[in-house]
């Protein structure tokens, strides 16, 4: 390992300023007490978090990406569980086809995703209801759940269960105590990796959401296109907080760079 | 791996039994509108009767022809492949510091490089609309030091920030976890030996890293080339690419087909430039091992 000179950590300074720059800047305006988005020079105020909890578009879209979030990254775990089980544990054809078409959604451009639901569901004239909203969005983050939970079942120790079954258990008792227990960590991961997906995807959702289902970065997006005023600077903050709570939990109990990096 | 699977005594079932019904959910909600999209691009659109059920290259020809979507296409394309080189150019050296930096640092800085990934990307691009405006704080700076403002706002230049900043993360990743598995000795060794500083990262790390290079590269390409916050917030209502096109046609225009046209080449092209690089990449890596 070689010391970085004066020149790298210059450099390194510069990136970790360009990296943090918008976000540190979108904290600082939230508190302005102007009309404007300008730097609070003359003092603080919270109006424009006050405005947030008040305004009801946002605070109805919040409740529908946390629903949305919660229900399609535990879907996408139901569905994900069996299908690794299948692809690890057995041979048969079609299985590189299969495991293909799982992780598809993460080759195919949300923008394209997006478009072919919104034809999928005007031709089943169903457009707008949440639970096909739900549906698109356990599509989308299934691959996140499939990898690390194929990543847990490749790497643990198969002779835990051929013991097991050596002394005696039955197939369902060497799937529950022994199989399920180890995969859990690779299942946490993955559905909290599928949350945040979720509460996080755009692109797709703003051809798939109706005005009643409208999540949280739909709205955003809309409304950050349409008017400049600070508001827009204090939801963005409180999304900031969240989001470092949120890597704060992950980093403390998986290690943010294993499970970003895919590793389980 | 073969004795595990006997030692199961497979039914043939068991696995259609696990993997059904997460593959009917895949073949209804990926495939068929999929396949409804790409029949849609061949249907005409009429502006007061809708969406026509006939067969037509008429879409393709349209979107292949009129000098706006050609441009769009071209920009998407260009500003995708800068941004994925200034990504190189900055994400590989930045992985190359953090791993040579010691312990604590190392996972704090790490976390600051890639723990925005969890902040929404329309937040941090609503940040970099604020930092470019134009009363935004670049031109607030350049004002103090005596400089006229910039127009960057709506401009190319604005789109193509943004994109590196959003895709930074994509290419630190897996730089740095090629580089973590790199023998720090040889390196060593080669500085031992007499090499420069600038040697030894050009003969030594430089060709170790390439494979995490490579597929970073990828990555980044594919998710600039049909990224919509980015050009929809920072490129403002003339600077379109791909992405805002198609949403421009679909919500906007309410062409469906001709949108499901551009949609479907942008499907295309990313899958071909996909296998393609994925080709480059194997060949990479057999080299290597060979």
């Amino acid at each position: 390992m070689q010391r970085n000179g004066p020149i790298a950590l210059a450099f390194h300074s510069l990136v970790v300023v360009f990296m943090l720059a918008p976000m540190v800047v979108v904290c600082l305006v939230a508190f302005t007490p102007e009309n404007t988005l300008a730097m609070p020079w003359n003092g603080l105020s919270l109006r424009w978090f006050e405005a947030v909890f008040h305004h009801a578009d946002f605070m109805s879209s919040f409740g529908n990406s946390v629903r949305l979030a919660l229900l399609s990254a535990t879907i996408s775990t139901v569905l994900a569980v069996p299908a690794a089980l299948a692809i690890t544990r057995y041979e048969f054809r079609g299985r590189e086809a299969l495991n293909a078409l799982f992780l598809s959604p993460l080759i195919i451009p949300h923008l394209v995703l997006g478009v072919a639901f919104l034809r999928l569901f005007s031709l089943m004239g169903m457009g707008g209801s949440f639970g096909w909203l739900v549906a698109t969005h356990a599509i989308v983050v299934t691959p996140y759940t499939l990898r690390l939970i194929l990543a847990s079942l490749t790497s643990m120790d198969r002779n835990a269960e051929n013991a097991a079954r050596t002394l005696g258990a039955a197939e369902w008792t060497v799937f529950r105590r022994i199989t399920m227990p180890l995969m859990l960590p690779g299942i946490s991961g993955g559905w909290l990796l599928a949350f945040i997906n979720s509460f996080d995807e755009l692109t797709m959702s703003i051809f798939v959401t109706s005005p009643s289902t409208v999540t949280l970065p739909v709205r955003m997006y809309m409304y950050a296109s349409e008017s400049i005023d600070p508001m827009m600077a204090a939801v963005s903050t409180l999304m900031i907080v969240l989001a470092t709570i949120t890597m704060i939990i992950l980093d403390r109990l998986f290690g943010l760079d294993r499970l970003l990096v895919g590793k389980g | 791996m073969s004795a595990a699977i006997s030692a199961i005594k497979p039914r043939r079932l068991a696995p259609l039994a696990l993997s059904g019904p997460t593959t009917l959910f895949f073949i209804g909600l990926v495939l068929l509108p999929l396949l409804l999209t790409v029949i849609l691009s061949f249907n005409s659109y009429d502006y007061t009767a809708g969406i026509q059920s006939d067969f037509t290259f008429a879409n393709y020809l349209t979107v292949l022809q009129d000098e706006y979507y050609l441009s769009t296409f071209w920009r998407t394309l260009r500003l995708a492949l800068l941004t994925t080189v200034i990504t190189v150019a900055i994400g590989v050296p930045e992985a190359y510091v953090l791993s040579n930096m010691r312990k604590p640092w190392r996972s704090i800085f790490l976390l600051v490089i890639i723990g925005p990934l969890l902040v929404s990307v329309v937040v941090r691009t609503f940040g970099w609309s604020m930092l470019l405006g134009k009363n935004g704080f670049v031109n607030s700076a350049l004002a103090i030091v005596g400089l006229d403002p910039v127009q960057l706002l709506y401009t190319e230049t604005a789109i193509v920030i943004g994109l590196v900043h959003i895709m930074l993360p994509f290419m630190v990743i897996p730089v740095w976890t090629v580089l973590q598995k790199l023998d720090p000795t040889v390196e060593a060794a080669a500085l031992t030996l007499g090499a420069s500083r600038f040697t030894a990262l050009r003969r030594v790390v430089f060709p170790q890293a390439a494979l995490g290079i490579l597929s970073g590269s990828l990555i980044v390409f594919a998710l600039s080339a049909s990224s919509f916050a980015i050009p929809g917030l920072l490129g403002g209502r003339r600077l379109k690419m791909a992405a805002t096109l198609v949403y421009d046609e679909f919500l906007i225009e309410l062409n469906w087909p001709l949108g499901a046209t551009i949609a479907i080449i942008v499907l295309v092209a990313n899958l071909v430039i996909m296998l393609a690089y994925n080709r480059l990449i194997e060949r990479q890596a057999k080299r290597k091992l060979g």
